[in-house]
């Protein structure tokens, strides 16, 4: 019966149907759209005589640029340099995540400390650095702290830190021959120590007495690497030392003040928004929680450790990743500063190649390449920390 | 479950609806009008239906493009602008400045974002050919210098060697002075700015040695130093700097206007027509005069322009050298030189293609 009945059901109002139609119909309109939009670009190029195509991308780009990982000079086609751009993006863009996340953490729990005058001069750090816009304190780093610097033959020093309005001279690692060996230790001292940790911790809660387990994996850490040097009479790495030679420094390494200005303006910035949600998350975890830990006899710290932290992060991730995602589109503002990261080095291929759709596109993936596997990484990381349902 | 699923997709298609029939709506108007501009009108055509002409300018380049103490735009680019606007609309107002830098001006002329580009521009064969530009005569011949401070004892490039020189980005100065330096054999930092005010900025602060631009650029930025005379400009020349206006390649129309409006104004010098005595000319004798004013001929009209175009353009906004003496001649700051920029018949490179 109840069969008859579906089958007399006129087919726009058929419920099965019709999703599928809409849908149909939803496809058909976007591509068309698109398709639309695509050939409006092409014959607008085509108007000025302009072809697609990425053949410019071997050509010489003959443009120079400051600073950059690898070797570069104007004589490499604009691939490089895009490479050197993406490449620069990428630096501030992982020592920015680094810094602001140490700094978003300590401001975070800052404000939420009993003292008051710590808790109240996290809350002016927020607000001053949340509140203003980017842009202008990158400006403000960058004209009113960086600049007006000594000249580099005044170079303020510490030790052999240098700091000119030119940048920062700061000694360096060199590799060394046995630095291979070095980086396979310690790798195995860190995993080690780890997996010490673990195993005491789970030793000292189910046996009930302290197994010091923060102190055991450090240890094992300090002697690993006191035994290695005593073997290979050597340190992991060569330090090299900035040298004024009047022009410039010689060796250790240059921080330009283009990158300084981004770097920490965009560190102080992401920071901000990373102390909040590091507050929320921890403050998001029930106060029950903290009192049952109480009344089982768990010490504040290893009840933070081990039952408010864990049910905080899983709180603070999602956002976070946010946070990173921010940061690294937020570096496209370096090129304000002349700090040539992959906007500013594909807007002088723009202007040099007239190749506008392309570059951009390209700049676009790279952005996207970033983003995309930030996300993965957090959602892998997140996946670890989620609440086990059973 | 299923039927908020529905109810969300049927909110969703109508929203989709909606917004695709805005976008098309749009996209076809622009369509229409690029269709146009590609078959039949030029932009020239656009341009006088509009009403206003939109001229890509520099605004931070004093005597060339910048804004007066009157809060005008103002300089020896922006009268040029101004000429086009004389010529074309019969009305050296009528027009709509875009400040531009040196990194968006081809995308702007590109997208039709503005109808001209006087903005200090050099004309090579890659703009010319790849970014899709089409040039009007040059108006300023000028060759790239070398700013350094005077106590400095930079004397040569070769004293340059291991220097850190600032430029600004996407311009062919920043190419130059790679190839140059490269020739010279001396290594150096180049240290490339957004701006021209960013580069400045740096160099009195001394966070660069040098900073490279235009000889002429250079002139026009030392008058606004904190101490001008602690300052030199090396004697050396490092390339061809021709800077001229640009258009949009592939309207012929469009680029002629511009083109002999530029020549009008290099024409009218030849014959002394200055914008003072331009209404005592109308009746002169002189056919070739005749010809270039419209009082004889039809020339404007074969252009697409009216017959007294030029003497609008002269009339409104004077000629080159009146253009020229007002801008950056002995009467103002910079104090430069014709040389280059004289008429041939005086020793320099102006020359106009007869109106004829």
């Amino acid at each position: 019966m109840e069969v008859k009945k579906t089958t007399s059901t006129p087919l726009w109002r058929n419920r099965k149907i019709i999703p599928i139609i809409a849908q149909i119909l939803f496809v058909i309109i976007v591509g068309t759209v698109i398709i639309f939009m695509v050939n409006n670009v092409i014959s607008g190029l085509e108007q000025i005589g302009l072809t697609l195509g990425l053949d410019y991308l071997t050509l010489k780009a003959s443009f120079p640029i400051s600073e950059s990982i690898i070797s570069y000079t104007p004589d490499d086609p604009y691939i490089r340099a895009l490479l050197v751009g993406l490449l620069n993006t990428f630096k501030v863009s992982i020592f920015g995540i680094i810094f602001a996340s140490i700094i978003g953490v300590i401001v975070g729990v800052a404000r939420l400390s009993d003292n008051w005058l710590v808790s109240k001069v996290a809350t002016v750090y927020v607000e001053v650095f949340r509140n203003t816009p980017l842009l202008v304190q990158i400006f403000i780093w960058n004209f009113a702290v960086f600049l007006p610097m000594p000249k580099i033959q005044e170079a303020l020093s510490i030790g052999s830190f240098y700091f000119s309005n030119r940048g920062a001279s700061i000694p360096w690692f060199t590799l060394q021959d046995n630095t291979l060996i070095w980086l396979i230790v310690l790798i195995l001292l860190i995993v080690g120590s780890v997996f010490l940790f673990r195993k005491l911790t789970k030793v000292s809660l189910e046996s009930g007495k302290s197994t010091y387990p923060l102190i055991s994996s450090i240890g094992l850490i300090v002697i690993g690497t006191i035994i290695t040097f005593l073997v290979l009479r050597n340190g992991p790495f060569g330090l090299s030392v900035p040298v004024f030679n009047g022009n410039s420094f010689d060796g250790g390494t240059s921080l330009s003040i283009g990158f300084m200005s981004v770097l920490v303006a965009l560190t102080i910035y992401t920071s901000t928004y990373i102390s909040e949600i590091v507050r929320a998350g921890i403050m998001g975890v029930p106060k029950g929680q903290t009192e049952a830990a109480k009344a089982l006899g768990f010490k504040s710290r290893t009840a933070l450790r081990l039952i408010i932290f864990p049910q905080a992060i899983r709180i603070i991730i999602p956002p976070l990743t946010s946070q990173y995602l921010n940061l690294i589109k937020n570096s496209s503002l370096a090129m304000a500063v002349a700090y040539q990261d992959i906007v500013g080095i594909g807007n002088t291929i723009i202007n040099q190649t007239g190749h506008t759709l392309e570059t951009l596109l390209i700049v676009i993936s790279v952005y996207l390449l970033f983003s995309l596997t930030t996300s993965l990484l957090m959602n892998l990381f997140n996946k670890k920390f989620q609440l086990v349902e059973r | 479950m299923k039927k908020s699923f529905s109810l969300t997709l049927s909110i969703l298609l109508v929203l989709v609806l909606a917004l695709a029939g805005c976008s098309s709506k749009t996209g076809s108007d622009e369509d229409g009008s690029s269709g146009e501009t590609s078959n039949s009108s030029s932009l020239l055509d656009t341009i006088k239906e509009r009403g206003t002409l939109k001229a890509g300018i520099n605004d931070a380049l004093p005597g060339f493009g910048y804004i007066g103490s009157d809060g005008e735009n103002t300089g020896f680019d922006v009268d040029f602008a101004k000429a086009v606007a004389a010529g074309v609309l019969g009305d050296a107002t009528k027009i709509e400045f875009r400040p531009l830098s040196a990194t968006d001006r081809f995308t702007a002329v590109q997208s039709g974002e503005v109808d001209v580009l006087v903005r200090n521009t050099t004309w090579t064969t890659n703009r010319d050919a790849e970014v899709g530009l089409s040039f009007a005569p040059v108006i300023f011949y000028d060759g790239q210098g070398i700013m350094v401070p005077k106590d400095s004892n930079i004397k040569t490039l070769q004293d340059l060697e291991g220097k850190t020189i600032g430029v600004e980005t996407g311009t062919t100065t920043e190419l130059n002075l790679a190839d140059q330096m490269k020739a010279a054999g001396v290594n150096y930092t180049a240290q490339t700015f957004d701006n021209a005010d960013a580069v400045i900025a740096a160099y009195e602060q001394g966070s660069i040695d040098a900073w490279t631009t235009d000889k002429s650029g250079l002139v026009s930025r030392q008058s606004t130093l904190q101490d001008p005379d602690a300052h030199i400009i090396l004697e050396e020349t490092l390339s061809k700097e021709p800077l001229a206006p640009a258009v949009k390649d592939g309207d012929e129309k469009w680029a002629d206007a511009v083109t002999w409006i530029v020549f009008a104004t290099i024409q009218a010098e030849e014959f002394g027509i200055t914008s003072q005595n331009v209404d005592d000319f109308l009746t002169s004798e002189n056919p070739e005069i005749q010809r270039l004013l419209g009082v004889e001929g039809n020339l404007g009209e074969q252009l697409g322009l009216s017959n007294d175009f030029a003497y609008q353009v002269i009339k409104q906004v004077g000629n080159y050298g009146e253009i020229y003496d007002r801008n950056l001649g002995p009467d103002t700051v910079f104090k430069l030189e014709r040389t280059q920029n004289a008429l041939y018949s005086d020793g320099g490179l102006l020359y106009s293609i007869p109106f004829r």
